[in-house]
């Protein structure tokens, strides 16, 4: 049996993710058929989710870093499981209907983000979190850009995934500290990691959760990502990705509890997002941007619910606020389709046209207005009472979060009651070209969508409610009290009928989300491009100019060492050849001037002596005779001289 | 049997060289069968390596050669090279598939290309300096007649540039081994002899010189900033099969040695230097990922990336240095995810530069100004390239995650400088969106129009790339079993 249960959360995670990674790669080829796969598998992943929820399998592999891959089904993976399960089913019906050209790759994506989010729910450790978490991301990028002809919709993908990358540097940082603290990897024991590093894992979570939450500061991306498909905001936007922010709180809160201050901060993050980003859903026109502005300002809820440990209350709004937005968002996209715009003045009348779409709309707008008894009203007060008890301040301030809900819903409802004003059709097909038609794989799956919104706050009071809570084991957390629950109740109620009656003021400072996108731009994007740019030339320049030079210094100096070499070394040579040429003509000169004619002079002298010699050869006697006398006198003046010589010395 | 994995492309390429009259189509062949037969026997290695004791060596094999230097022809891998040798001769055969379409005098190339392969093979297996060193520089000559005979543009300026940088490093590496020999008693050449005496240690600064000179030598290889500039010219000019090779596997030949040679060698110098190597890590990922988002070239701009990659790898292994204070499993972490960068990075980036070939090969151009929307005409292409991108800039499912996670985890773990790293992730992100924008989404281009979709040995060269960087993205243990024990050496030797 346990075999049994392992399988099916194993199955549950590799049959969406193998089927959606092959539709994305038969691309063109199946076209019709990849909604009903898509819806097939959908639908298989709800009975094993359920399925999961009752057996509450753990499976584990080893996987990176001493870490195991692993999954596990405890009591808050066992009620939203199956919750998003059913959301993503009755979200992937609707996108049959609604979905045109390039099915195989959208159903295919959905799919694969559908695995991502059932590993993200029961991830037991951080390795495990960050793989599902990135590709939810991916996915969602690949989504919103899904028409990638048009670039402002890539360019909305891109700001999504920037922005919540930026925010999962935070899980890196936290999984660092795991490993470095020696906690372990499991999610379970992170509240045990030693010193500075629980801090530092706390920190790193919870930036990323409300990054992915669309929390401020970060809220701007929902905004943007609201260019992609409407089934795909409603699943990712609102119900499965979105909420998966406020989901790791969920899980995470005692670490959050374990430092003394994120879980402060969160509360805060969360109950400061619900106010402000009302206001902003109080401030739009759109109507896809509005219910983008309150999802953030109903995660604002469930934020402030794990900062307060109140797991329960927030688990029960996650589920609800899942119903309720993929509701309104199904609407939403099947009026945009059907009339082509989503500016609520030219909507008015579109409930009337398709009464059926228009009456879960009208539920949809009342829950998430937080009348009594539908589910929005139940979770939050829940959520608001452990806010109480934890700080005075932050309970009022969530209090104005639950009445600007109420606004922003009525602003909506006033669009689903109003009848059409004449010469509405102009305004029609401005943001697409609309088929006048919503067709019944579009307006059936709002049926159980609106039925779960309206019943389940069924989850925050008893008795199912403390069924939830022994299931979550949040047996600390208060109950909201009768007296609360019919306060807010009829607050919001009065709000409504007062929005509905009398209109809302344009609140135009809060139109463009309060400029958060531009500050992001003016802040990071644009000095971090400009330095990019200011690198990129400081590399030409500078770095591979300091190779360059170094490079033309080295020539320069081998041409100097070849001018060296030609002037002063062959120059050497060359003057010793000059000098060897010379001297050898000096030589010859010498030759020539000098031993020549010396040799000729000697010649000469022995020439001349030679007629000297000749001359006393007379012939004459008498002459022979005078001559030997003078030798002898001669010879005997030299004796005697001699003589003188040796006997005087 | 190690021998023949290493010998092999070279025995296949004198016979390509010899055999003038042989048709191209021939040649073409013969050359995917020797990368096939040369991966058909390391994945036979793969299958018989069992982890070798703490210093020890699998398929060793050693021969006398130079005995009067205390050189010999030693060869043998460990965790560490063992993965290296498998990407190399997956790069290489990816090469050779791609090839088949190659026009240019494709005998030479293929011959060229398996005398390439055989001194890569021949750094990871190699057990002794002087023939580590042989091949380090054979490779390099090798791929400068790649770049200069096949490349494009100024392809002989490039890769003159690339000889001259590249060799000049292999001189300061080469003085690094000539001083680990004469420090080494008795004088000896050999690796895990060296390593086992570690003849530097309580040196002080003769041992940080003679690592500063080894450094210097594969932080060109690398490349670290700021030794980096021949790579991008290098790779714009080089031809696809070229710059494949040369990202994936001799970009490794630098961090391999890090990893082999200078940690296990001079663990103290290398302790006491580990705050710089990690700040020219820190400093390369933020640098490359930058200077890469500022790129209007796409293989500039995969050339960039790779030195914010290379990066992730000199952080790790620096971070591994900073003994005191740190966790040893955190090290081990690190030096880990340091190896499976290489691997990843090789895989990712192999497939990135082939994809960027075919802008090449369809429309001549490599500018992102001249394309757009090519989802439309081709997407196939349009498929692996943003596939390949999303691998490379870290997403979880595919290797480039394991092994940054790693990185990360393992360095912040040794020292919390580390975490100012952590932004690269996001650039590369942000460059490879923007890049996927340009190229392959909104409007077409100037030279989109007609734009052939991926062909077959165009898909069937990077379609197994990314799929390996799927299989280790989501079954890493048959990588990180045969990695990590080598990690866990690697580290208690630097420890010492």
């Amino acid at each position: 049996m346990a075999v049994l249960s392992q399988a099916a959360l194993v199955i549950a995670v590799l049959f969406p993710a193998t089927v959606g990674v092959l539709l994305c790669l038969g691309g063109s080829r199946i076209r019709r058929s990849a909604s009903t796969v898509a819806v097939v598998v959908a639908a298989g992943g709800l009975v094993l989710a359920s399925a999961v929820a009752l057996t509450r399998p753990v499976v584990s592999v080893p996987f990176v870093a001493g870490a195991d891959f692993a999954l596990a089904v405890d009591g808050l993976a066992a009620l939203v499981l199956p919750a998003v399960a059913a959301v993503a089913l009755l979200v992937l019906v609707f996108a049959g209907g609604d979905i045109r050209g390039a099915t195989g790759r959208f159903f295919g994506l959905m799919l694969l983000f559908s695995a991502a989010v059932t590993v993200t729910v029961t991830a037991a450790t951080l390795p495990t979190l960050l793989v599902a978490w990135e590709v939810m991301g991916a996915t969602s990028y690949a989504l919103i850009g899904f028409r990638w002809r048009r670039s402002h919709d890539v360019a909305a993908g891109e700001t999504a995934f920037l922005t919540t990358r930026l925010a999962d540097l935070g899980l890196y940082a936290a999984a660092a500290a795991a490993l470095a603290g020696g906690a372990g990897w499991a999610l379970a024991d992170l509240p045990a990691a030693p010193g500075g590093w629980v801090h530092v894992a706390a920190g790193g979570v919870l930036v990323a959760a409300l990054g992915k939450a669309a929390q401020l500061p970060f809220s701007f991306w929902l905004s943007r990502a609201m260019q992609g498909p409407s089934p795909v905001s409603a699943l990712l936007h609102s119900a499965a990705m979105v909420a998966m922010g406020g989901f790791l709180l969920l899980r995470t809160a005692p670490l959050l509890a374990a430092t003394g201050w994120a879980a402060t901060v969160a509360a805060w993050a969360g109950a400061v997002t619900a106010v402000l980003l009302g206001l902003v859903a109080v401030a739009q026109r759109d109507l896809k941007q509005l219910l983008a502005a309150s999802t953030s300002a109903q995660l604002g809820f469930v934020v402030l619910a794990a900062g307060v440990s109140a797991v329960a209350g927030g688990t029960a709004h996650l589920i609800a606020h899942a119903a309720t937005k993929a509701l309104l968002f199904l609407a939403a996209g099947a009026w945009l389709s059907a009339l082509g715009t989503r500016e609520l003045a030219a909507l008015r009348g579109a409930a009337r046209r398709w009464p059926l779409v228009g009456v879960c709309a009208g539920v949809g707008a009342v829950t998430l207005a937080g009348v009594p008894p539908l589910s929005l009203w139940a979770t939050k007060d829940e959520v608001l009472a452990a806010a109480r008890e934890a700080s005075v301040p932050l309970y009022l301030t969530g209090l104005v979060g639950a009445v600007l809900s109420a606004a922003y819903a009525a602003k909506v409802l006033r669009v689903v009651l109003a009848s059409a004003p004449v010469g509405v059709q102009d305004r029609y097909d401005q943001q697409e070209r609309g088929t006048r038609r919503i067709g019944e794989a579009e307006w059936w799956p709002m049926v159980p969508l609106a039925a779960a919104a309206a019943v389940l706050s069924v989850l925050a009071l008893p008795p199912v409610g403390s069924a939830v809570r022994r299931v979550l084991g949040d047996t600390t957390s208060p109950s909201p009290d009768w007296t609360s629950l019919l306060l807010t109740g009829a607050v919001s109620a009065a709000v409504v009928v007062l929005v509905v009656w009398r209109g809302l003021p344009a609140l135009r400072w809060a139109a463009g989300w309060l400029g958060l996108e531009r500050a992001a731009h003016r802040l990071v994007v644009r000095p971090v491009l400009a330095l990019a740019d200011g690198l990129a030339r400081f590399d030409d320049r500078v770095v591979d100019g300091g190779v360059r030079g170094a490079a033309s210094m080295a020539r320069a100096a081998a041409q100097r060492v070849a001018r060296f070499d030609d002037r002063a070394v062959d120059g050497a040579v060359r003057g010793a050849a000059r000098g060897g040429v010379r001297l050898a003509d000096v030589t010859a000169r010498v030759d020539e001037a000098g031993i020549d004619r010396a040799v000729q002079t000697i010649a000469r002298g022995a020439r001349r002596l030679g007629t000297l010699a000749r001359r006393p050869q007379t012939g004459q006697l008498h002459q022979y005779y005078a001559q030997v006398v003078i030798v002898l006198g001669a010879a005997a003046a030299l004796a005697a001289v001699s003589v003188l010589f040796m006997t005087g010395g | 049997m190690l021998s023949v994995v290493v010998f092999l492309p070279l025995v296949g390429a004198a016979v390509l060289a010899a055999a003038r009259r042989m048709p191209d189509g021939v040649a073409r062949w013969t050359w995917v069968g020797i990368t096939l037969t040369d991966l058909g026997l390391v994945v036979g290695l793969w299958a018989a390596y069992r982890t070798p004791p703490p210093g020890g060596l699998a398929f060793a094999e050693q021969v006398r050669w130079l005995p009067s230097v205390g050189s010999s022809y030693h060869v043998g891998v460990d965790g560490v090279s063992l993965p290296l040798l498998a990407l190399t001769t997956v790069v290489f055969t990816a090469c050779a598939v791609y090839a088949l379409t190659e026009r240019t005098r494709p005998r030479t190339q293929a011959a060229l290309f398996c005398f390439l392969q055989t001194t890569c093979l021949g750094v990871f297996a190699a057990q002794d300096l002087i023939l580590f060193f042989l091949f380090f520089d054979l490779s390099i000559v090798a791929m400068y007649f790649v770049i200069a005979g096949w490349g494009h543009g100024t392809a002989a300026r490039s890769a003159l540039k690339f000889f001259l940088y590249t060799f000049t490093g292999s001189l300061a590496l080469l003085v690094g081994f000539i001083g680990l020999y004469l420090a080494a008693d008795p004088h000896t050449f050999d690796i895990p002899e060296l390593v086992a005496a570690a003849p530097l240690q309580g040196s002080g600064a003769v041992g940080g010189l003679v690592l500063a000179a080894v450094l210097v030598g594969l932080a060109v290889k690398t490349p670290t900033f700021p030794f980096h500039t021949w790579l991008p010219p290098a790779h714009t000019d080089a031809p696809a099969v070229g710059s494949a090779v040369l990202a994936g596997v001799l970009l490794k030949l630098g961090t391999y040695g890090f990893v082999r040679i200078a940690m296990p060698m001079l663990p103290e110098a290398w302790r006491a230097w580990a705050g710089v190597v990690v700040a020219v890590g820190v400093v390369s990922v933020l640098y490359g990922a930058l200077v890469a988002l500022a790129q209007s070239n796409v293989k500039r701009m995969i050339a960039y990336t790779s030195v914010n990659h290379m990066g992730y790898v000199v952080l790790a292994v620096g971070a591994a240095g900073v003994v005191t204070g740190s966790d040893a499993a955190a090290r081990q972490v690190a030096v880990s995810g340091a190896v499976t960068q290489m691997v990843s990075h090789g895989l990712i980036t192999g497939a990135l530069f082939l994809l960027a070939g075919v802008l090449h090969r369809r429309a001549g151009s490599y500018e992102f100004a001249d394309f757009g929307g090519l989802a439309g005409p081709a997407p196939r292409f349009a498929g692996f390239f943003a596939v390949a991108a999303f691998a490379s800039l870290g997403l979880p499912g595919f290797s480039g995650f394991i092994a940054e996670f790693q990185v990360f985890t393992g360095s912040i773990g040794a020292t919390g400088w580390a975490a100012l790293a952590l932004p690269g992730i996001l650039i590369t992100a942000a460059l490879f969106l923007r890049a996927i924008q340009r190229l392959l989404t909104g409007a077409p281009g100037p030279k989109s129009a007609g734009f052939g979709d991926l062909r077959p040995a165009e898909l069937l060269s990077t379609g197994p790339l990314l799929i390996l960087a799927v299989v280790i993205g989501i079954l890493p243990r048959f990588l990180l079993d045969v990695i990590e024990p080598a990690a866990e050496v690697v580290v208690s030797l630097v420890g010492r």
